[in-house]
Order: structure tokens, then C-alpha cells, then sequence
């Protein structure tokens, strides 16, 4: 089956990306390339990933958005993850997954303001 | 949820099946929103080690009672290789994957009963309960 791919959105310097629907191992791959190509293609200073569909973060895709942050943060770019389910960010922690490089917020509107204060505080994109 | 419910596991996407199928199991046994996240984060783990270490096996979720507590089970069962030492799989951050070993650590965590039997070459049954509150 092919694996679907979920959209990139850019909006100035920003890559905004909403998951609508429960991954598979292989479309979650499949993101974590498309995102990272978008990054190195647009010089993205942030990306902002809404979780707010997923009622399920298990330790693949936890160990996905930590790999994710880490890499987007060698290309000097931030990452903000919006929209985690309160049940979704409990089960993280007691599954034992923390995500120390990764900035939340609440909804994509506070992820998209807090984006804008990071990358202004940080001029030159540098983490 | 008089009968229990199995699906088969053979690839990625028959993870999400299974643990589609025992959240909405919790959810019909009466498990509220946080139990039912952790229940189906257990399973997708059980599942992918299935997948990964197994290539096939199966999950069934079942209501059980216990002196009138309610809850639900779950066993995943394979004919992979079995595991030889559990204590050290139960230990977080072993694998031989390169994952993070957290999969059945967390999954113990995040259930109330958790049992592995296994044999080396015949396979793992993992079983584990979570209690309704
Ligand atoms: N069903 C199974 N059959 C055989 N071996 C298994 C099975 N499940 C787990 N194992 C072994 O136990 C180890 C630990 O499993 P665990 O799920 O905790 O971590 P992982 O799968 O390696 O990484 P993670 O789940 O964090 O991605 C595995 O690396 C594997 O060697
Ligand atoms: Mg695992």
C-alpha cells in the first residue's frame, strides 16, 4: 500500500504540518523525509507540527518527532509541537518517553505566536 | 463486550488495526479518555514487537471480571523466536533494534497486570490486564 503523504504547508518562514490521521509506521517515515527535504528546500526557520488528531503517540512515533527536532535543529531550525491530547502527553510520560528538545504549545494559534518570538529572538536562526 | 476480538498482525498497518480495536474496546468497557490513550499505546507496542521480532502473531482483547472489578485483556501471541532473557527486556532502554527498548518497559507501566511467557524458537505470549477504577 503506498503510504499517504501528509501536507507542507509554508507560510513566510515557517513550515506548518497538521497529521489528520492515525500514522502507519511507513507514512511516518515517509513525513520525517518529506519534512526534512522541505526544511533543507525552503530554509524554513521554524515547523510547527499539529498533533491535535492523533490519539496515539507510541514510542515510534514519539522516538519519529525527536529524531525530527533533532535534525531540524542541525539545520537551525525550531521546532514546535501543538494540539497534544492531555491523554496523549500523559501516556508519553508514563510510557517514558520525554521529548527534552522538543517546545510545545497548546493549539497551533499559541504555536505559531511562540514560533514568532523564537525566531525573532534569534535572528540569525541559530539554536 | 460479551465475545473477545482478535486481529492479526502481518504488517505496519495492521498495528493501528489492533489498537484501534482495543481502544474501542476499552472504550465500550467504560475506560475514560486517559486509560483508554495508555491501553492503546501498550498495544501498539506489543504489536510492533510482534511485527518486528515475530513478523506474525496475533492480539485478542477480552473483558475479564475479577471479584466484580471489571477490566480488559489483552494477550498478544507469536511463533517468533521467544525471548530468552525477560528480565533483561523488561530493563528500559535494551533492544536489539536500535529502538529505544522502551516498548515492553512502557507497556508494563502503563497497564496494571503485565505477564510474559515465552520459550526460545517456540515463541512469547504477553498478557496484561487493566483495571477499571
Ligand atoms: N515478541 C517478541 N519476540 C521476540 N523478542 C522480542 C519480542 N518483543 C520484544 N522482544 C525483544 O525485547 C527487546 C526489547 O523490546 P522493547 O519493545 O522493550 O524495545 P524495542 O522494541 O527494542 O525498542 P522500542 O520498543 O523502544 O522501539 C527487543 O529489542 C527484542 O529483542
Ligand atoms: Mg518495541
Amino acid at each position: 500500500m503506498d503510504s499517504l503523504r501528509i501536507p507542507i504547508l509554508k507560510i513566510g518562514d515557517i513550515l506548518i504540518a497538521s497529521i489528520q490521521v492515525a500514522l502507519h509506521d511507513a507514512s511516518a517515515v515517509q513525513f520525517k523525509d518529506d519534512l526534512l527535504q522541505k526544511i533543507h528546500d525552503t530554509r524554513a526557520r521554524g515547523v510547527i507540527i499539529d498533533l491535535t488528531a492523533l490519539d496515539v503517540v507510541d514510542s515510534f512515533i514519539g522516538r519519529l518527532i525527536a529524531d525530527i527536532a533533532a535534525m531540524a535543529g542541525l539545520m537551525g531550525t525550531r521546532v514546535v509541537l501543538t494540539g497534544l491530547q492531555p491523554a496523549v502527553a500523559i501516556t508519553l510520560v508514563e510510557l517514558g518517553l520525554e521529548l527534552p528538545r522538543v517546545l510545545t504549545a497548546l493549539n497551533l494559534e499559541k504555536g505559531l505566536s511562540m514560533m514568532q518570538r523564537l525566531t525573532e529572538e534569534n535572528g540569525d536562526g541559530a539554536v | 463486550m460479551a465475545q473477545s476480538k482478535t486481529a492479526v498482525i502481518r504488517s505496519d498497518l495492521d498495528i493501528v488495526i489492533a489498537r484501534t480495536m482495543a481502544r474501542d474496546a476499552a472504550k465500550a468497557l467504560g475506560f475514560g479518555a486517559i486509560d483508554q490513550a495508555r491501553i492503546a499505546t501498550a498495544v501498539s507496542e506489543l504489536a510492533r514487537n510482534i511485527f518486528l521480532y515475530a513478523g506474525t502473531g496475533t492480539v485478542t482483547v477480552k473483558e475479564v471480571e475479577k471479584n466484580t472489578r471489571k477490566g480488559i485483556e489483552i494477550v498478544c501471541e507469536d511463533q517468533g523466536p521467544g525471548i530468552t532473557n525477560i528480565d533483561l527486556v523488561m530493563q528500559d532502554g535494551y533492544s536489539t533494534s536500535r529502538g529505544m527498548g522502551m516498548g515492553l518497559p512502557g507497556a508494563k507501566r502503563l497497564m496494571d497486570d503485565f505477564s510474559i511467557r515465552s520459550q526460545e524458537g517456540v515463541g512469547t505470549t504477553i498478557t496484561c490486564r487493566k483495571w477499571r477504577t
